[in-house]
C-alpha cells in the first residue's frame, strides 16, 4: 500500500487579478504548448507560465499548489494534471475543483485535497494525511479538516492511477 | 419519486439489475460513443498502447464502431510536431477500425451530431470539455480526460457519479438582435463559473422551444463554462426534424423527465429583459450588457467554433454584413463548424457575402479558438469572438484580450472596428 501521507511546502498560486479562484487548465498549461509538445517533462517547464512566470523558480519538488475555488476549470486537457505531476507537485489543495480536472488528477495519481485554504500562506510547511482527511499546518501550528476522499479515489491513488487499476483488475472496481 | 433526464438515461446505460439510479450513485456506464480530438488523442493512444503488454487482445479498442477520432483543433497542421501527432491518430484509427474524421470535416461537436453518433437518450463521452454540446439533442454527453477516454475505449465502460440536476426555465421572446449566445452568457454570468459544478442542467421554457437547433447547440455547448456535466434540452419536433435533415437512420429513444422529478435548484429567467451580452477578459462569467463595452476598439473578429460556427450563425452575420465592408483595421476570420455547413453557406450565398465584406474564410475546424493557428492575435490586441472561452492566452497570446459575443455582435463590431450593438443593423 502506498503511503498517503505527504509533507511539503505550500506554493500559493494567484492570477494577475490577485484572485486564486477559477485557475483554469489553460493557465496550468497553455494550449500553444500542449498541442505540439508531447514530452511531459519538457511541457512541465511551462507550468502556470501565463499567470505566474516566476512560479517554478520558487517551487521545489514535493511542494503543494494551493489555490481557491474551482481549480482546474475549463478544457479537459489531461496535460494539466500531468504537468503538475511532472513538475513534482505532490498534491493540489483548493477550496473546490472543477469536475473533469478532478477525475483526470486521480486517474493519473495526483492527489487533490478540498478544504478551506484561506489560512494557508506561501511557504507554510504542511503535512497531509489523505486517508484521515487532515492537514497539519506546521508553520502556523493549526489543523485543517479536509473533505474526505471517496473510497474509489483512494483506491485509484493506491493503485497508482486508473491505468494501473485496470491492469490490476481488468475492469473498474468501484 | 420522479426521475430527471440524467437519472433515466444513466439508468438505461448501467448493467445494474436495479432499474433506476439516483443522483449521487456511482455506477458503471456503457457509453454509446467515445471519442478524442487531436489535442487529446495523443495521450489516449499512448495510454492504450501502454495496455498492450498486459492484454492478450488483438485490438486495443473493445468496440471500434463506438469509437472515433476527430482532427479539428490544429487542422490542417501548422507545424511538423503536430503533423506527427495527426499521423499517429490516423494510423491508430485505421489499425483499430475506429471512425476517423480527418482535417476539413469540421469541429468534433458538429461532426459527431451530424454523423448520427449523438442521439436522444444516448450517452456520449469525449476527451474534450465541450462534449456537453450534444445535450441539445436530449442526450447525456460530457467531456472527460484522455485516460478516462482511453480506458472507456479499452473496456467499453466508464464510471459516472449520477449528477443532481438544475432546472432552468427561460420564458418570453428574445428581442431582435439578441440570440442564444446572449442568453447563455447571461445565465453563466448569473450562476458563475462554478455555479453548476458537477450538475446536470435541464433547459425548459418557450424561449428554448423557439430556438432552432443551431441556437440550442450554442446553449448546451456552454454549460461547462459554469461547471456542468450535462446540459440537456428535451427533444421536440425541431430535434426530430434536425435528425431527419441530417439523414440519421439509427434508432433512438426520446427521454423526458418525470413531472415530479427532483431538482436540486430551479431558476427562471425572463429573456425579454436580456439585451446583447459580452463576456469581458479573462473570464466567461464576466458577462455584461453590451452598453458597458460599446466602443472598445478591436483588431480581430472571429466567427466560428463549436459554439457559433453553425449555418444560422453564419447567416446572421451575413445579414448584417450584406453590402457592407468590415473596418480596415480589423482582421475578420470565419471558420465554418463543418464541411456540410460550409457547403450550405456556399450554396445559399452566405459565404460570398462574408467574403465580399472582407472575411478570411479558413477551413472547417476549431480555427484560432485554441491558439495554435488560424489567426493568433498580437500583443495588446483586442479580439471579439463567438467562441466559448476568453481565458488569458487562450488564442495563443497571453498579451491579447478576448471578448465573447454573439455572431451578430461580432459582425457589427467587425464593421465598426470597435464593439458595436448589432441591433442598429437589424432595423427592418
Amino acid at each position: 500500500m502506498k503511503t498517503l501521507i505527504l509533507h511539503g511546502k505550500a506554493r500559493c498560486i494567484y492570477k494577475p487579478d490577485k484572485s486564486n479562484d477559477d485557475i483554469n487548465t489553460d493557465y496550468i498549461i497553455s494550449g500553444r504548448y500542449k498541442f505540439h509538445i508531447e514530452n511531459l517533462q519538457e511541457l512541465s517547464k511551462h507550468l502556470f507560465e501565463d499567470i505566474d512566470p516566476e512560479f517554478l523558480k520558487r517551487f521545489e519538488k514535493g511542494d503543494f499548489v494551493v489555490a481557491g475555488r474551482n481549480f482546474g476549470c475549463g478544457s479537459s486537457r489531461e496535460q494539466a494534471p500531468l504537468v503538475l505531476k511532472y513538475a513534482g507537485v505532490s498534491a493540489v489543495i483548493a477550496m473546490s475543483f472543477a469536475r473533469i480536472f478532478y477525475r483526470n488528477s486521480f486517474n493519473i495519481g495526483l492527489p487533490l485535497v478540498e478544504c478551506d485554504t484561506s489560512g494557508i500562506e506561501e511557504g507554510d510547511v504542511l503535512k497531509i494525511s489523505l486517508t484521515e482527511g487532515i492537514i497539519e499546518n506546521e508553520t502556523k501550528k493549526k489543523v485543517i479538516h479536509t473533505r474526505p476522499l471517496p473510497k474509489f479515489m483512494i483506491n485509484l491513488l493506491q493503485d497508482g492511477g486508473l491505468v494501473e487499476h485496470i491492469k490490476k483488475y481488468k475492469m473498474f472496481k468501484i | 419519486m420522479g426521475k430527471t433526464i440524467a437519472e433515466k438515461i444513466i439508468s438505461k446505460h448501467t448493467q445494474l439489475k436495479k432499474s433506476t439510479v439516483v443522483a449521487g450513485d456511482v455506477v458503471l456506464v456503457k457509453p454509446d460513443f467515445i471519442f478524442a480530438q487531436d489535442g487529446t488523442a495523443g495521450l489516449v493512444i499512448d495510454t492504450l498502447l501502454s495496455l498492450k503488454s498486459s492484454s492478450a487482445r488483438r485490438k486495443l479498442i473493445r468496440e471500434a464502431s463506438r469509437c472515433g477520432f476527430v482532427i479539428d483543433h490544429s487542422s490542417p497542421s501548422p507545424q511538423m510536431s503536430i503533423s506527427k501527432i495527426h499521423n499517429k491518430i490516423r494510423n491508430f484509427a485505421k489499425e483499430n477500425d475506429a471512425h476517423l474524421f480527418d482535417i476539413g470535416n469540421g469541429v468534433c461537436h458538429q461532426v459527431i451530431p451530424e454523423g448520427g453518433f449523438a442521439l436522444p437518450g444516448r450517452v456520449v463521452i469525449g476527451a474534450d470539455s465541450h462534449t456537453c454540446t450534444y445535450g441539445a439533442l436530449g442526450c447525456c454527453a460530457t467531456g472527460l480526460g484522455s485516460t478516462d477516454v482511453a480506458i472507456a475505449m479499452y473496456t467499453g465502460y466508464t464510471w459516472m457519479k449520477v449528477p443532481a440536476t438544475f432546472k432552468i426555465v427561460c420564458k418570453g421572446k428574445l428581442e431582435k438582435g439578441v440570440y442564444a449566445k446572449d442568453l447563455i452568457l447571461y445565465i453563466i454570468g448569473k450562476l458563475s463559473a462554478e455555479g453548476a459544478n458537477y450538475k446536470a442542467v435541464e433547459f425548459y421554457g418557450d424561449a428554448i422551444s423557439r430556438l432552432n437547433m443551431d441556437g440550442r447547440f450554442t446553449i448546451t455547448n456552454m454549460v461547462v463554462e459554469m461547471g456542468a456535466k450535462f446540459g440537456i434540452i428535451p427533444p421536440d419536433k425541431k430535434t426530430i426534424a434536425w435528425l431527419k435533415e441530417h439523414n440519421v437512420s439509427r434508432k433512438y429513444e426520446i427521454v423526458h423527465a418525470d413531472k415530479n422529478a427532483t431538482y436540486e435548484r430551479e431558476y427562471e429567467f425572463d429573456v425579454k429583459k436580456i439585451g446583447p451580452q459580452v463576456a469581458t477578459p479573462h473570464k466567461v462569467d464576466n458577462a455584461v450588457p453590451i452598453e458597458k463595452v460599446i466602443g472598445t476598439p478591436i483588431s480581430e473578429a472571429f466567427l466560428g467554433t463549436c459554439t457559433n460556427g453553425r449555418y444560422e450563425d453564419l447567416y446572421i452575420a451575413a445579414t448584417i454584413l450584406k453590402n457592407r465592408r468590415i473596418h480596415r483595421d480589423v482582421k475578420f476570420i470565419v471558420a465554418p463548424a463543418s464541411r456540410k455547413i460550409m457547403l450550405k453557406a456556399m450554396k445559399t450565398g452566405v459565404l460570398s457575402t462574408l467574403i465580399e465584406s472582407g472575411a478570411v474564410v479558413i477551413s472547417p475546424g476549431c480555427g484560432p479558438c485554441v491558439g495554435t493557428h488560424g489567426g493568433i492575435p498580437a500583443d495588446g490586441e483586442n479580439v471579439i469572438s463567438t467562441a466559448n472561452r476568453n481565458f488569458k492566452g487562450r488564442m495563443g497570446n497571453p498579451e491579447a484580450n478576448i471578448y465573447l459575443a454573439s455572431p451578430a455582435t461580432v459582425a457589427a463590431s467587425a464593421i465598426e472596428g470597435k464593439i458595436a450593438d448589432p441591433r442598429k443593423y437589424l432595423t427592418n
